[in-house]
């Protein structure tokens, strides 16, 4: 628990990221949720690096329709988790998983042409700083200080 | 226990932020599809669905193959049949390179119902390859010396004509008068007269003629055929369509097999018709080089940009055609251009238009070709509404002044730049205003034509289809008229880059106007340009 102020805003600032991560990933699979017409495969499809044929395999059908749904679903769980404050760490596990698929669908390494991305990176993109976040996240959860996690903590005070 | 005014903003300040973040996503999108969908539904178009045929049942159609060289080849894969050579060379690149899928593609080809029973080529190797290879327990193949022998053997169906341009048309004459179905590569025949002769031999036949521009089945032509015909374009007043190569193969310097001499090569039957020349390896290998065996650019290439757009348009034989050009490239010995510059001129033609009546008519088919660069330059109709990109895939622009785009122009919804329609037949679905990321997919050829997962090849499509039509009846997609047209505006092309001369068509009585002191066929037949001055007193 909070002893000083510098700890409370270690707290708040690491709630409002938990919040910011969440706006991002809900309102990237809600825009995916009402577009029936989107898909992943042009993201598979051109994926680089080592683990390319596995992401080329996940673009065939029948396997790319559960991997357009599993991504939604995904994405909107972390979103809902982050905003709401409530299982985050669960969120927040999942949000590592599918930036460490979008980080290595498209790996910044030397010698990979960089498709789809509007700067310039060297290993480390925005995929990657976003994981950290989630694994910061996972292990500084916020909700019982702001978020559903609050009642929780209040009617179950340890 | 009492929630204090705090507790509840600690506990459900989230709440509102995701109510508010899934409202702005839900609605934007909701808007955008929305919008996106009004102009889809303003250009009304269809995208083709994979072409079906009734089924090709029954006793298996028995085909003879005419000339088993490069295309030859590539026609019995489409068929079902590889050679072991083939198999083996397919299989180490795959091995290099996962990506290579040709083996792969062949192995998932539909199978269909064809006996492959004759071979006919002048080189014994060549022969002898397809005896090997396509020989098995249930099926005895035959090499029959002439093509006359094969087509009255009685044991032939149909016969696959992959020869050198001469021999186009009179083989094919002669399988029709026979009753033997054809499938004749282009272009369908090597003078003018030959084209009327060919066209009487398959309306007086019962046999099936197609012509081997596989092009027809590309879905993605058939969409550009609705996209025209819905006036999306307005009215079409250029059409550019080009070739553009670097390199020894595309320019006809195929390799020269090292057992080719008099004795595995029967070089008078090779000549044919063609001037008394004493044996030439060159000659035979190469023979896209010269006029007296091929056509160089105007028949080889020239034929499938025209025949893709008449496809589409339906525009048939221009008006007249200007050509020029030279041997610029490739300075070898060859007698037809590497360069080459053809215009096609349709003054009475319109897709339809958004102006005031009588305002817009007519529209020049453009070809560019040059055998010295390989830049890709696209396939284009400019249309006063719109552009239209046309390969594979195909993509329409709006255009700044366009009159029938005009308000959505000035509302914003509709962008010069941004593509206003997009198709591509691998995607799920036909994609407007598309992003710029499905652009790049698209432009990186990532996607490309799939019927059910798989892709297709377009030359099975075409076979597909013309075995069926012989199986079931109904029409080819290029048949005797489509194939007379193509022939004629390849032929026009030819004559003007030879002669130095507009070349012109009476519509009306189905004929090339004649030029006082010409032969046509004297001329196509010339080897290199022509050089006979016409004669003052006959030009006046």
């Amino acid at each position: 628990m909070a002893h000083t102020s510098n700890d409370r805003w270690v707290k708040i600032s690491i709630t409002i990221l938990r919040i910011l991560v969440g706006w991002h990933f809900l309102y990237e699979g809600v825009v995916k949720l009402y577009n029936p017409e989107w898909t992943s495969f042009g993201y598979l499809a051109s994926a680089q690096g080592p683990l390319k044929p596995l992401f080329t395999m996940l673009a065939q059908a029948p396997v790319l329709d559960w991997v357009d749904t599993l991504n939604v679903v995904a994405l909107i769980t972390v979103g809902i988790t982050f905003l709401l404050g409530i299982f985050e760490k669960k969120g927040a596990l999942v949000g590592i998983g599918l930036l460490a698929l979008y980080y290595l669908a498209h790996p910044s390494f030397p010698g990979f042409p960089q498709i789809n991305v509007e700067g310039n990176y060297w290993l480390v993109n925005k995929n990657l700083i976003e994981l950290m976040v989630c694994v910061l996240i996972y292990n500084f959860p916020t909700g019982q200080f702001f978020g559903l996690g609050y009642f929780i903590k209040t009617i179950n005070p340890k | 226990m009492k929630w204090t005014r705090r507790d509840l903003l600690k506990g459900l300040g989230g709440l509102p932020i995701l109510g508010a973040v899934w409202w702005a996503g839900a609605a934007n999108t909701v808007y955008n599809r929305k919008e996106r969908s009004k102009i889809l539904k303003q250009l009304n178009i269809r995208p083709s669905l994979p072409p079906t045929v009734p089924s090709i049942d029954g006793e298996p159609v028995r085909v003879g193959i005419v000339g088993f060289g490069i295309r030859g080849e590539q026609l019995c894969r489409s068929l079902g049949f590889a050679t072991d050579e083939w198999v083996e060379d397919m299989k180490l690149a795959a091995q290099e390179d996962p990506n290579h899928k040709a083996l792969e593609d062949f192995q998932k080809q539909d199978k269909l119902n064809v006996k492959l029973v004759g071979v006919c080529d002048v080189f014994d190797v060549r022969a002898e390859k397809a005896l090997r290879s396509f020989t098995s327990d249930d099926n005895a193949i035959k090499r029959y010396t002439t093509f006359t022998e094969m087509v009255e053997s009685g044991e032939v169906d149909a016969v696959v004509i992959a020869t050198p341009d001469h021999w186009h048309a009179p083989m094919a004459i002669e399988a029709l008068n026979n009753n033997v179905h054809v499938y004749v590569e282009k272009p369908m025949t090597h003078t003018v007269s030959e084209t009327y002769e060919l066209r009487n031999a398959a309306k007086a036949s019962k046999a099936i003629l197609q012509v081997g521009h596989q092009h027809r089945q590309t879905l993605s032509f058939s969409t550009a055929r609705d996209i025209v015909e819905k006036g999306t374009l307005g009215h079409v007043s250029l059409i550019q369509t080009n070739t553009n190569r670097n390199d020894d193969n595309g320019a006809w310097n195929y390799d020269i097999h090292e057992k080719a001499s008099p004795q595995t090569i029967d070089w008078d039957q090779f000549l044919g018709s063609a001037p008394k020349v004493p044996f030439n390896k060159n000659h035979f290998f190469r023979w896209r080089k010269w006029w007296a065996y091929g056509s160089g650019l105007s028949g080889d290439l020239l034929t499938h940009d025209y025949d893709r757009l008449n496809c589409v348009l339906k525009m048939g034989i221009p008006e007249s055609v200007s050509a020029s050009g030279g041997i610029y490239t490739h300075n070898d010995g060859r007698n037809v251009p590497d360069v080459l510059q053809v215009n096609m001129e349709f003054p009475n033609f319109t897709t339809g238009s958004s102006q005031a009546k009588g305002k817009e008519k007519g529209m020049t088919f453009c070809y560019s070709a040059s055998l010295g660069n390989s830049y890709g330059r696209p396939t284009i109709l400019m249309g006063h509404d719109a552009t239209m990109e046309l390969g594979n895939r195909l993509t329409v622009w709006p255009d700044a002044a366009s009159t029938r785009y005009g308000e959505m122009l000035e509302l914003g919804k509709m962008q010069p730049n941004v593509p206003i329609y997009q198709y591509n037949p691998a995607a799920n679905v036909p994609d407007a205003i598309s992003s710029a990321t499905s652009q790049y997919f698209a432009d990186k050829g990532l996607m490309w034509t799939y019927i059910n997962g798989v892709r297709v090849d377009s030359t099975f499509l075409h076979m597909r289809e013309w075995l069926s039509v012989i199986k079931n009846g109904g029409k080819v997609s290029c048949g005797i008229q489509e194939g007379f047209e193509e022939a004629i505006a390849a032929h026009m092309a030819g004559l003007s880059w030879k002669l130095g001369k507009k070349i012109e068509w009476d519509t009306a009585t189905e004929q090339l106007k004649p030029i006082e002191g010409i032969n046509f066929d004297e001329v196509l037949l010339y080897n290199g340009k022509w050089e006979h001055a016409v004669p003052m007193e006959e030009e006046a």
